[in-house]
C-alpha cells in the first residue's frame, strides 16, 4: 500500500465536461440501422475549438478556485494523463501551467497509461507532496477519446476531464488514506504509433482485463487498510459502459447506493483518463464532512489504481466555489451524427 | 502570425494579463506598456478576472484563412467588468442567443487549430456566464 509519511489530501477539485452529446441511438442508427444495443444513453463531445489543453485548463481552473488562497507559484507540479494529447512530441502541461499562473519554477508532465493516466499522476503526486519535496501539486486526468467509425467503442468514446489540487492534509477536503495498484501485461486495447484510431481484443476486454484488476487493487486496499464496502459511503470505478461498474461493483459486494452518485457513464459517455476522476468530481460536489470514499481506476495494457478518501469538514465551504459536476452535465446541446464527424475531427479537409 | 509572435502574446492571451497604472490606477488591456489615461509607464501585470458583458456583435459567415473550421462563429465586442474594451470569439453559443449585455466569461480555447506542422495557438474565447 502507498501510505506517504506526511499525510496529504485533496485541496481542491475541479470537472469540466463540454456541452456537446451524441446519443447513441445516432451512432446506432448509421452503422445498423437502429438494430444494434447502445451501451450508455449519450456521449459528451468536445466543440471544434476544444482538446485535451482547454478541457485541462478549465478543470485546473475549478480546482484552484475551490483551494481558495491557494498562489499558483507554489504548484510544484503540473502532471496531465491521456491518451488524446494533441501534440505527439509537445507536453500538455506546460501549456495548462502557463494558464494557470503555475509557471516556470515547476515540474510539468505528461502521463500515458490509457485511462489510468490520470490516477498515475495522483499517486505520483502523492509522494511529491507526501515527500515534502511539493506543498502542492496538481493533478488532471482528460480525454477527447477517438473511435473508429462504426466499433463498438464509438457508442462510449466520450470528452472530459477533472483536476486535483494535492497538498497537506490539514488544508485538505479529503485526506488520502492509501493507495494500492494491481499492474499486468494484458494487451486488451492498444493503439499503435500513426494510427489514428485504437484497436481492440473484443470480449477479452471483460474478464481478464477490467474485472481482474479492479478487484485485485480494491482488494488489496482494502485488506491493508482493514477495511469493508460497508465502511465507505461512495464507490466509484472507472465507467467504460453502464454494465461493467455495476457488475464489479456487485462482485466486490458494494450495493448500487454506493455506486450511483459517481456513476456519470450513462450520460456523457467513458471519458478515458477522466472517467474514474470525473466520477469522484461528482461525489465530492455531495459528499459530507467524515464519509469515506473508494476510487478504483482501470487502464488498459493493464492496471488498476485503488485510492482510498476520508472527507473533511472543510469540504461543505469549498462544494459550491466553482460549478459542479452536474452543472456541466445538464449543461446539454444535443448533436447529431454529421455534427459529431465535423467536431470529432473524422472529415479530413 | 509566426510561432514567435504568438508566443509573445501567450500572458494575454492565456489569462487575460493587462497592466495596472500605478500612477492613476486605470486598469489596461491589451497590456500597451503606457497608461491611455495619463500616459505614465504602466508596466505592473493585473490579471482580468475574465467576467464582462457583450457590447456589440457580428456573426461570420465566410471566416478568413485560418478559421475555417470554427465556421459559423461570432466575434464579440465585449465590456470587462474592470473597464476596458476587447474584441474575442464568443464560444459554446448559438449566433441567434446572442444579445447586446449579455452577461459573459472568459474561457481558454484553440483560437487557431494549426496545420500539419504548424503549433496550435491557444487564447481567451467568452461564452455565457454560469454556464449559459
Ligand atoms: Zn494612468
Amino acid at each position: 500500500m502507498l501510505k506517504p509519511d506526511r499525510p496529504v489530501g485533496i485541496v481542491g477539485y475541479g470537472a469540466y465536461i463540454p456541452r456537446y452529446r451524441l446519443p447513441a441511438t445516432e451512432v446506432d442508427r448509421i452503422w445498423t440501422n437502429g438494430q444494434g444495443g447502445t451501451p450508455v444513453r449519450e456521449k459528451a463531445v468536445a466543440g471544434p475549438d476544444e482538446d485535451v489543453v482547454t478541457i485541462s485548463i478549465e478543470a485546473a481552473r475549478n480546482a484552484l478556485a475551490r483551494a481558495g488562497e491557494v498562489r499558483p507559484s507554489l504548484i510544484r507540479a503540473v502532471w496531465v494523463g491521456s491518451e488524446s494529447h494533441p501534440y505527439a512530441v509537445k507536453p500538455t502541461s506546460t501549456i495548462v501551467a502557463e494558464a494557470i499562473g503555475a509557471t516556470p519554477y515547476t515540474q510539468a508532465g505528461d502521463w500515458e497509461f490509457a485511462c489510468k493516466a490520470g490516477t498515475e499522476a495522483f499517486q505520483a503526486a502523492l509522494g511529491f507532496v507526501g515527500s515534502g519535496m511539493a506543498r502542492y501539486a496538481l493533478v488532471v486526468g482528460a480525454d477527447t477519446a477517438q473511435a473508429r467509425p462504426g466499433d463498438d467503442l464509438e457508442y462510449t468514446a466520450g470528452a472530459g476531464g477533472a483536476a486535483y489540487l494535492l497538498g497537506p492534509a490539514e488544508e485538505s477536503l479529503a485526506v488520502v488514506e492509501g493507495s494500492c495498484s494491481y499492474v499486468t501485461d494484458t494487451p486488451d486495447f492498444w493503439r499503435r504509433a500513426y494510427q489514428r484510431y485504437p484497436s481492440h481484443g473484443g470480449r477479452f476486454t471483460g474478464q481478464p482485463a477490467y474485472f481482474k484488476h479492479i478487484v485485485a487493487a480494491a482488494q488489496g486496499l482494502m485488506a491493508a487498510l482493514d477495511r469493508q464496502p460497508s465502511d465507505y459511503t461512495y464507490v466509484v470505478f472507472h465507467q467504460p459502459n453502464v454494465k461493467f461498474p455495476q457488475t464489479v461493483g456487485k462482485q466486490l459486494g458494494f450495493t448500487s447506493q454506493q455506486l450511483a452518485p459517481g456513476m456519470l457513464c450513462n450520460e456523457i459517455g467513458n471519458t478515458y483518463a477522466g472517467s474514474s476522476l470525473l466520477g469522484l468530481t461528482a461525489v465530492l460536489d455531495v459528499a459530507a464532512p467524515g464519509e469515506r470514499v473508494l476510487l478504483v481506476s482501470y487502464g488498459s495494457g493493464a492496471g488498476s489504481d485503488a485510492i482510498s478518501l476520508l472527507i473533511t469538514g472543510a469540504i461543505t465551504e469549498r462544494q459550491g466555489r466553482a460549478p459542479r459536476t452536474r452543472d456541466y452535465i445538464a449543461r446539454r446541446v444535443e448533436i447529431d451524427y454529421a455534427t459529431y464527424v465535423r467536431y470529432a475531427g473524422k472529415l479530413i479537409m | 502570425m509566426n510561432v514567435a509572435g504568438n508566443w509573445r502574446l501567450q500572458q494575454q492571451r492565456y489569462r487575460l494579463v493587462g497592466e495596472e497604472c500605478e500612477k492613476c490606477g486605470t486598469l489596461i488591456f491589451p497590456p500597451r506598456d503606457l497608461c491611455p489615461e495619463c500616459e505614465a509607464p504602466a508596466k505592473m501585470p493585473y490579471v482580468f478576472s475574465g467576467q464582462g458583458e457583450v457590447y456589440s456583435y457580428s456573426t461570420i459567415y465566410s471566416p478568413p484563412r485560418g478559421f475555417e473550421e470554427f465556421a459559423p462563429y461570432t466575434v464579440a465586442l465585449i465590456r470587462l467588468k474592470e473597464g476596458p474594451m476587447l474584441t474575442a470569439q464568443l464560444t459554446d453559443v448559438e449566433s441567434d442567443k446572442v444579445y447586446i449585455g449579455m452577461p459573459v466569461e472568459m474561457v481558454t480555447r484553440k483560437i487557431q487549430g494549426g496545420d500539419e506542422g504548424n503549433p496550435i495557438v491557444y487564447g481567451y474565447k467568452f461564452r455565457p456566464a454560469h454556464l449559459g
